[in-house]
C-alpha cells in the first residue's frame, strides 16, 4: 500500500498534468518548495516560466489564457508571494479569464499564529475569485484542483484561488484523479429558451434601424462563426468592445467601429438612434454606455447573456435571452428573416467619414513634427500577420492601439479591459507568446506602465520568447495629463516622468533594441522590428501633449462624443 | 425602500457567510439582522437575511450571491410573503418585581424562563414592533440586560428547497 501512495506536492503536478496544464507560470518561495521540488521530476511533462514578479506570473497566466483559449496556471508561495497574486485576481475577475492559482500556505498547525509568510490569502482573495479554497489534508489536493479547472473554465470563466498548506504537501496519499463535471450548487449547462429566441427575432424582424454590440463573451463562447452567420444574414450593423475585438474581422461589411470613451463617433452617435439594440455577450460598461440615464433610451433593448447577474445590472433591458451566445446566436439567426440596412448603414459610414476627416486622417498621416502613437500603430498595420496578437497596458497607447490595429482574427485581443492594470502588458505579452512561439505578439506600452513591470524583461531574456515591444514614450503619464489637460486647469500634478535610456535596459537584458524619435525611420524599425528573430524592444519617442479622440467624458452621454 | 427577507440556501462550506456578506458590504447596504442555520435536508444551511432596500437592489443582491460558486439558490420576499417570528430576552432586576410588571408580563404573553437571586429572565418572541414595545416599558423596570435576535423567517408560498438539491 505504502508503494502507492505520493506525495501531496507530486499530487498538485499530477493533477495539474491530468488537467492538460501544459505550462505554470510562477515563483517559489517556502511554503510551496515541495511543489517546485516535484516540478524537477516532471520537467518533460509540464514547462515552468519563472518570472520576476509574482504580478509577472499572474499577467503571464493572464495573457497565455486570453491567447490560448486554456486555463492559465500560476504558482506561488504563502505570504507576500500570495498577496501579489491580488491585482492579477482582480484583474482576471472582472475580464472573464479562466485561471488556477495555487498558493503555498503554512503548515495547518500554524495557521493563525501569525508565522512566517502566513496571510490569508483565502479570505484577501474572496472578492477577486470566482471561487477559492484552502486544502489543509493530501486527500482533498486532487478534488480540489479538478474542481478548480472546471471552475475556471465552465460558465463564465474567472479565477480560481487555491491554497494549500505545507503538510498537505509533504504529507503522502493516494493519487486518485478524478475529472470534475458538475456540482449541484453550480449550473453551468443553461438551456436556451425558444420563446425567447422566438420574442428577439420579432423584435429584431420588426426593427427599421437595429444595431448590435458584440463582446467578450462571442469569443468566450467561441461563438465567432455563429455570430458572422448572424450578421450575414441580418445586415445589422455590429460595433465592439475593447474585449471584443478580434470577435468579428473588421472588414466584415456590418463591422462599423468601436464603442465607449474612446470609441468611434459612429457607433456611439447612433447608440441613441438605433432602435432595437443588440446586446451580445458584453455587460454595459460604464466606459462603454457614458452617462446610462441617456444611454439608449429611444431603443427596445435585447440582451443575448450567459451570466444572470449581468441581466438588468446596469441597463433595462426590454427582453433577455439567457444562455451561451454560440446557442442563442445559432437558434436566432435561423428564426430572423434575411435583410439588409443599407440607408441605416450609411448613417454609420457618414459619422465615420466625419471621423476620419477630423480625427483619423491627423492621427495616421500627421503633418506636425512630431510622431503620433496612431501613426505607429498605422505601420504596424502594414507589416503584421493577420493572427498576430496586440497585448496593450493601459492609458492613451491602449486607446489609440485598439483605435488603429486592424483586427482580423479572434483571440488577437490582449489587454486589462475592466480594471485598467498598468504593468498588465509585459508579462501578458510573455505569457500570449509562450503559448505559441510562431505567432507574432506585439506588445505596445506606454512608459510609465512599462516601468511597473518591467523586471519581466529578463523572463523575456530567459525563456527568448520573441516578443515585439513598441514602448511608445512621451515622457508622461498620458491618459492622466489628457484629464488634467482637459478637467484640470492643464495643473500637470506628478504626470511628467524623467525616464531611463529604455534602450540600454533592453540591452543589458540582451534584447536587441532600437530607439526611433524620426518620422522617416519609423517604417523600416517597425519591420525590422517583426522580422527580427527573437525578442525586440522598439522605442519610440511620441508627441509629448497628444490627446486621445474621439471622447465621452465622464458624466456625458453616448451622443456628446467629441471629436476635439 | 422597504424591508426584505433574503433565503439563501447554501453548501455548508468554509467562508460562505463571508463570500456573502462582502457583496453587501461592496455596496455600502447595511445586514439588518442575519442567521444562519442547517436545513432539514443534512448538509445544506440556510442563511436567513434582513435587509432595507429598494427591490431593485434587493434583486441586484440576489442575483451576486447566487452567482456564488456554493450557494444553490436565493431568494427574496417582502415582509407579507413570509412567516418570521424574533427572540428577545430582557434581565430584570428582581427587586423591580412588583403586580405591575406581573400584568406588563401577563399582557405581552412573556415567559420568566430563568429566576436568579438578583435577576430574573424574560422571554418574548414575535416581531420587532412587540418585542421594542416591550423592551420600552420595561426600562421603565431598571432593565440590566437586552438581546433579540435575527429573524428566522420560512416563506408563506407551498414551495420546497428539493428541487434545487439533487
Amino acid at each position: 500500500m505504502k508503494d502507492l501512495m505520493i506525495r501531496g506536492a507530486d499530487i498538485v503536478v499530477r493533477t495539474l498534468i491530468e488537467e492538460n496544464a501544459e505550462i505554470i507560470f510562477g515563483y517559489p518561495g517556502g511554503a510551496i518548495m515541495p511543489v517546485y521540488d516535484a516540478l524537477y521530476d516532471y520537467h518533460d511533462q509540464i514547462k515552468h516560466v519563472l518570472t520576476r514578479h509574482e504580478q509577472g506570473a499572474i499577467h503571464a497566466a493572464q495573457g497565455y489564457a486570453r491567447v490560448s483559449g486554456k486555463v492559465g496556471v500560476c504558482l506561488a508561495t504563502s505570504g507576500p508571494g500570495a498577496t501579489n497574486l491580488i491585482t492579477g485576481l482582480a484583474d482576471a475577475l472582472i475580464d472573464s479569464t479562466p485561471l488556477v492559482c495555487i498558493t503555498g500556505q503554512v503548515a495547518a498547525h500554524l495557521l493563525g499564529t501569525d508565522a512566517f509568510q502566513e496571510t490569508d490569502v483565502v479570505g484577501m482573495s474572496m472578492p477577486c475569485t470566482k471561487w477559492n479554497i484552502q486544502v489543509r489534508n493530501v486527500e482533498d489536493i486532487a478534488p480540489a484542483i479538478a474542481k478548480a479547472f472546471f471552475i475556471a473554465r465552465s460558465g463564465r470563466p474567472g479565477p480560481v484561488l487555491i491554497d494549500i498548506t505545507k503538510n498537505a504537501q509533504t504529507d503522502f496519499g493516494e493519487f486518485n484523479y478524478v475529472p470534475c463535471l458538475g456540482f449541484r450548487s453550480y449550473q453551468t449547462k443553461i438551456e436556451v429558451n425558444k420563446s425567447d429566441i422566438q420574442k428577439a427575432a420579432e423584435l429584431i424582424d420588426a426593427a427599421e434601424r437595429p444595431y448590435v454590440l458584440f463582446g467578450q463573451g462571442v469569443v468566450l463562447g467561441k461563438a465567432e462563426a455563429e455570430f458572422k452567420a448572424f450578421l450575414d444574414k441580418t445586415g445589422i450593423p455590429a460595433a465592439s468592445t475593447l474585449l471584443g475585438s478580434g470577435a468579428l474581422p473588421q472588414d466584415h461589411p456590418s463591422y462599423v467601429g468601436k464603442l465607449g470613451m474612446h470609441g468611434n463617433y459612429a457607433p456611439n452617435m447612433l447608440t441613441n438612434q438605433c432602435d432595437v439594440l443588440i446586446a451580445i455577450g458584453m455587460r454595459f460598461d460604464d466606459r462603454v454606455t457614458g452617462d446610462v440615464k441617456r444611454y439608449a433610451k429611444q431603443a427596445k433593448i435585447i440582451h443575448l447573456e450567459l451570466d444572470p447577474a449581468e441581466i438588468n445590472k446596469t441597463v433595462k433591458c426590454h427582453h433577455s435571452v439567457l444562455g451561451n451566445c454560440k446557442d442563442s446566436l445559432e437558434l436566432l439567426t435561423e428564426a430572423v428573416t434575411a435583410k439588409s440596412h443599407p440607408e441605416w448603414m450609411e448613417r454609420f459610414r457618414e459619422f465615420e467619414r466625419e471621423e476620419n476627416a477630423a480625427v483619423v486622417q491627423h492621427d495616421i498621416t500627421p503633418t506636425k513634427v512630431g510622431l503620433t502613437m496612431g501613426e505607429v500603430i498605422h505601420q504596424v498595420n502594414q507589416y503584421k500577420a493577420d493572427d498576430a496578437v496586440l497585448v496593450t497596458d493601459v492609458g492613451q497607447h491602449q486607446m489609440i492601439a485598439w483605435r488603429y490595429f486592424n483586427y482580423k482574427k479572434s483571440r488577437t485581443q490582449v489587454t486589462s479591459g475592466g480594471l485598467g492594470t498598468m504593468g498588465f502588458a509585459l508579462p501578458a505579452a510573455l505569457g500570449a507568446q509562450m503559448f505559441d512561439f510562431s505567432r507574432q505578439v506585439v506588445c505596445v506600452v506606454g512608459d510609465g506602465g512599462i516601468q511597473m513591470t518591467i523586471q519581466e524583461l529578463g523572463t523575456i531574456m530567459q525563456t527568448k520568447a520573441p516578443v515585439k515591444i513598441i514602448l511608445l514614450n512621451n515622457n508622461y503619464l498620458g491618459m492622466v495629463r489628457q484629464w488634467q489637460q482637459m478637467f484640470f486647469d492643464k495643473r500637470y500634478s506628478f504626470t511628467e516622468l524623467d525616464n531611463p535610456e529604455f534602450v540600454k535596459i533592453a540591452e543589458a537584458y540582451g534584447i536587441k533594441s532600437q530607439k526611433v524619435s524620426d518620422r522617416s525611420d519609423l517604417n523600416e524599425a517597425i519591420e525590422d522590428m517583426l522580422i527580427h528573430d527573437g525578442p525586440y524592444f522598439l522605442e519610440v519617442v511620441v508627441e509629448k501633449e497628444d490627446n486621445v479622440f474621439p471622447m465621452i467624458a465622464t458624466g456625458c452621454s453616448v451622443e456628446e462624443v467629441r471629436l476635439s | 425602500m422597504k424591508r426584505y427577507t433574503i433565503f439563501v440556501i447554501t453548501e455548508n462550506f468554509i467562508g460562505i457567510l463571508n463570500r456573502i456578506t462582502i457583496i453587501f458590504t461592496r455596496r455600502g447596504i447595511n445586514i439588518d439582522a442575519l442567521t444562519a442555520s442547517e436545513s432539514r435536508i443534512e448538509g445544506i444551511h440556510r442563511i436567513t437575511i434582513e435587509v432595507t432596500a429598494s427591490e431593485d437592489t434587493v434583486i441586484q443582491l440576489v442575483n451576486q450571491i447566487e452567482k456564488i460558486i456554493d450557494v444553490i439558490k436565493a431568494f427574496y420576499h417582502e415582509d407579507e410573503g413570509v412567516v418570521y417570528q424574533e427572540i428577545a430576552l430582557y434581565k430584570i432586576p428582581v427587586s423591580k418585581l412588583d403586580g405591575g410588571l406581573e400584568k406588563i408580563i401577563r399582557q405581552h404573553n412573556a415567559k420568566i424562563i430563568a429566576a436568579e437571586p438578583e435577576f430574573v429572565v424574560l422571554e418574548l418572541s414575535g416581531h420587532k414592533e412587540q418585542t421594542q414595545e416591550l423592551l420600552e416599558i420595561l426600562k421603565g423596570y431598571g432593565l440590566l440586560e437586552f438581546a433579540r435576535s435575527g429573524r428566522v423567517a420560512v416563506a408563506k408560498r407551498m414551495h420546497t428547497i428539493d428541487s434545487y438539491v439533487k
